[in-house]
């Protein structure tokens, strides 16, 4: 059995390539977080007590366009729901660890380091493997830190007219790109994208993401289900 | 509601969705359809985020002719659809946006 150090560092290895495209992800937050009011305080708030990029991005887009705390925390819950499908798949590796090490994980499971780690857990049995996920996930921990702090003092650099806002559809396009080219993937993200992009002024509350995501959902039951018969 | 307190709201709802799934979620309790339909969760509301910055102008209306948006976001999903990097998508947007509003 390896030692937990080399484990752990192992982790910090695996995860590293991933973290390229979260670089300039955090540095955006931290720019756009001061853009839409926040302080810098607050900014590093979220990034220090939320730990997620797609659900900090939620949060200051529906934030920005006036959504009440309710629309936004459920909204943040929705974005997050993909986190209890990673559970399905994680949680028999960890099923013998002590309560204590449960909660401190929980805090570093982020998907960077969910999808890395998942790799090394399903071919490894030692007892502390469970180490690699702590060193991926303290990895994207120092590297968000610090590009949400870079982002913030950046911020007020960065002239306006860049139009860095638009970095953030880009970003969340970019984490779609494994599902262009799936078949059914495309017809949800059209279908989610129409609800949102049409329904923006008319459902109420600003809850247009969650009504789109749950459209989106509801025609890949149908989908998924229409497909398989044809088979 | 403060701004501090939806931070902590949406950390807490962040994590309990991260909790759950490693201390309370058995394997068991999802079966392959449930996590088929899960598996879709990305598709169906990261797009919510996506179009409507692409497609509406500051004030909410929809936007088609003249917004160099659009155009910019078509080759970031043409870049990323054949290159599979999430680095290489955000950089040529970005760059094809600018190169939209200074240059043409």
């Amino acid at each position: 059995m390896k030692s937990n150090l080399k484990v752990f560092l192992k982790g910090i290895i695996d995860v590293s390539p991933l973290m390229i495209p979260v670089i300039p992800f955090g540095l955006i937050f931290g720019v756009l977080s001061i853009d839409v009011g926040f302080s810098p305080l607050e900014t590093m708030g979220m990034s220090l007590i939320v730990f997620g990029g797609a659900s900090q991005i939620v949060l200051l887009q529906l934030f920005s366009g006036g959504a009440s705390s309710l629309v936004i925390i459920s909204s943040v819950g929705a974005v997050n729901s993909r986190h209890l499908l990673y559970g399905a798949v994680v949680s028999e590796h960890l099923s013998d660890l002590k309560l204590i090490w449960k909660i401190i994980i929980s805090y570093f499971l982020i998907d960077q380091a969910y999808a890395i780690s998942n790799e090394y857990l399903k071919k490894n049995k030692d007892q502390n493997r469970y180490f690699h996920l702590v060193g991926a996930g303290a990895t994207c921990w120092v590297i968000w830190q610090s590009t949400t702090f870079l982002g913030i003092i950046l911020g007020a650099a960065i002239p306006e007219k860049l139009g860095l806002s638009f970095a953030v559809p880009l970003t969340f396009l970019a984490l779609l790109v494994n599902d262009f080219r799936k078949f059914i993937n495309v017809i949800v993200i059209v279908v989610s994208g129409l609800v949102a992009t049409l329904g923006y002024n008319y459902i109420p509350f600003k809850a247009y993401a969650i009504v789109a995501g749950l459209t989106g959902l509801l025609a890949a039951m149908i989908l998924t289900r229409t497909v398989k018969k044809n088979e | 509601m403060s701004n501090w307190a939806l931070i902590i709201y949406c950390g807490v709802i962040t994590y309990l969705t991260r909790f759950s799934m490693i201390a309370l979620i058995k394997k068991e309790m999802f079966n392959n359809r449930i996590r088929q339909v899960l598996s879709y969760v990305p598709s169906a509301i990261f797009p919510a985020i996506i179009f409507p910055a692409i497609f509406l102008d500051d004030s909410g209306s929809i936007l088609i002719e003249n917004n160099p948006k659009i155009m910019a976001a078509l080759i970031a999903a043409l870049i990323g659809i054949f290159s599979r990097s999430i680095i290489a998508t955000i950089f040529s947007g970005l760059a094809s946006y600018w190169f939209l509003i200074f240059v043409v």
